[in-house]
């Protein structure tokens, strides 16, 4: 079992990126996180480069969404909404849309912020846009308000019941995960 | 009890449905009279028909916009039609991956687990449990499993025929519909338009449009 990680920060420290760390020693034996980091190479969407090979960045995204059984984002907010460049590279995966590698994956997002309401708003346009792409976006959230270097501390959460939440989605994520590999056996 | 009733009172309800149906009006006029205003007739006559998938539309419409009617089918399905003394069945299997509309990307989107979620739920199916001739319509009860979601309904419609064709084999027409919320079957995409109302209606209507063969 494979998950993918994409976080939306590209930040070195990102409170983003660590929150997929502390999903990664939640995931059970047998499954594994690959975090994703290659975000910040990814050029601006240009439909006239569609017609041409990929930029090399862009393809290793969608090979990497396609390897994989899940993906998990950990979204920061900026304005009330996605990052740019998270929303950009969902762009680039998204097409052509009927083909694309994230159709019928399942998708959780979670998400931290420095502010009072923990990307609340970033994670559901993420989740909006996925279900758009045709994945199989997870109904849940985590809002992660006001983080700080105190939120992480050996790459889980200090907070025990948003550790235990975390927890909770990603065991949802998983399971939904050998769902779709025994529906397509 | 259907099986308890007498032999020749189901002769008779066949003889009639048939001659109705086949719109043999100055019999049909003489027999009315026989026939109580709540009694139903068989609604097919006895015997295998098989479907004629160039000449039948399995399609929905449903409100856009809040101001059109969009439309769209399916063209990958099986339907069972068999009638004998004891009454007529219909049932069927559409394959979800064959749904036809206008864009290959909202092909996507109606695929994906937004709306009919096709990896786990590849066939939408039909079953029915009662199809009748009720005054000049055709009245069918039966069960429809969409997304694994398994609700009864009632479509209405009519049935033409049987009209014997080029080759000499009787045809048979069914034209039915009925209209249902796409959230019970757990259909529950929409977006908000800018300005109040959303851009997908959840009433749906299904519009079956079957052409039938006899089988030899």
């Amino acid at each position: 079992m494979r998950v993918l990680g994409i976080s939306g920060s590209l930040r070195q420290g990102s409170h983003n990126t660590n929150l997929l760390r502390a999903a990664a020693q939640l995931l059970p034996s047998g499954a594994e996180l690959e975090l994703f980091e290659g975000l910040g190479e990814i050029p601006p969407f240009n439909e006239d480069l569609e017609d041409g090979p990929a930029p090399e960045p862009v393809q290793r995204l969608r090979d990497a969404v396609a390897a994989a059984d899940a993906i998990l984002i950990a979204t920061p907010e900026y304005n009330s909404s996605l990052p740019g460049q998270l929303k950009n590279a969902l762009d680039w995966v998204s097409r052509p849309v009927a083909t694309n590698p994230a159709r019928n994956k399942p998708v959780a997002v979670v998400g931290a912020s420095t502010s009072l309401f923990g990307a609340v708003w970033a994670q559901a346009e993420a989740r909006k846009v996925m279900a758009a792409m045709g994945a199989r976006v997870l109904d849940r959230e985590l809002p992660i308000a006001q983080a700080g270097e105190e939120t992480f501390a050996d790459s889980r959460l200090t907070d025990d019941d948003i550790h235990s939440e975390l927890g909770s989605i990603v065991a949802e994520l998983v399971a939904e995960a050998e769902t779709s590999l025994a529906a397509v056996a | 009890m259907r099986q308890f009733y007498p032999h020749l009172r189901t002769v008779v309800r066949f003889v009639y449905a048939y001659l109705q149906l086949a719109d043999y009006s100055p019999i049909h006029t003489q027999k009315e009279p026989e026939m109580s205003a709540t009694t139903t007739t068989q609604a097919v006559p006895v015997g295998t028909w098989e479907i004629d998938k160039v000449h039948s539309t399995i399609g929905f419409a449903v409100k856009h916009m809040v101001v059109s009617t969009f439309r769209g089918q399916f063209n990958d399905y099986d339907v069972e039609l068999t009638s004998t003394d004891d009454g007529a069945r219909l049932a069927g299997k559409v394959r979800v991956a064959s749904v036809d509309v206008k864009d290959e990307n909202l092909e996507g989107h109606l695929q994906a687990p937004d709306f009919f979620d096709a990896e786990r739920h590849p066939e939408l199916s039909f079953e029915s449990s009662d199809l009748r001739v009720e005054g000049d319509q055709l009245v069918l009860d039966g069960e429809l499993t969409i997304r694994g979601v398994t609700k009864p309904i009632e479509a209405r419609g009519s049935i033409t025929g049987p009209h014997t064709d080029i080759q000499d084999n009787q045809r048979l027409g069914l034209e039915l519909e009925t209209v249902l919320d796409r959230t019970e079957y757990g259909l529950e995409w929409n977006a908000p338009l800018p300005k109040g109302g959303f851009a997908l209606a959840n009433d749906v209507k299904l519009i079956v449009n079957l052409e039938f063969s006899e089988k030899a």
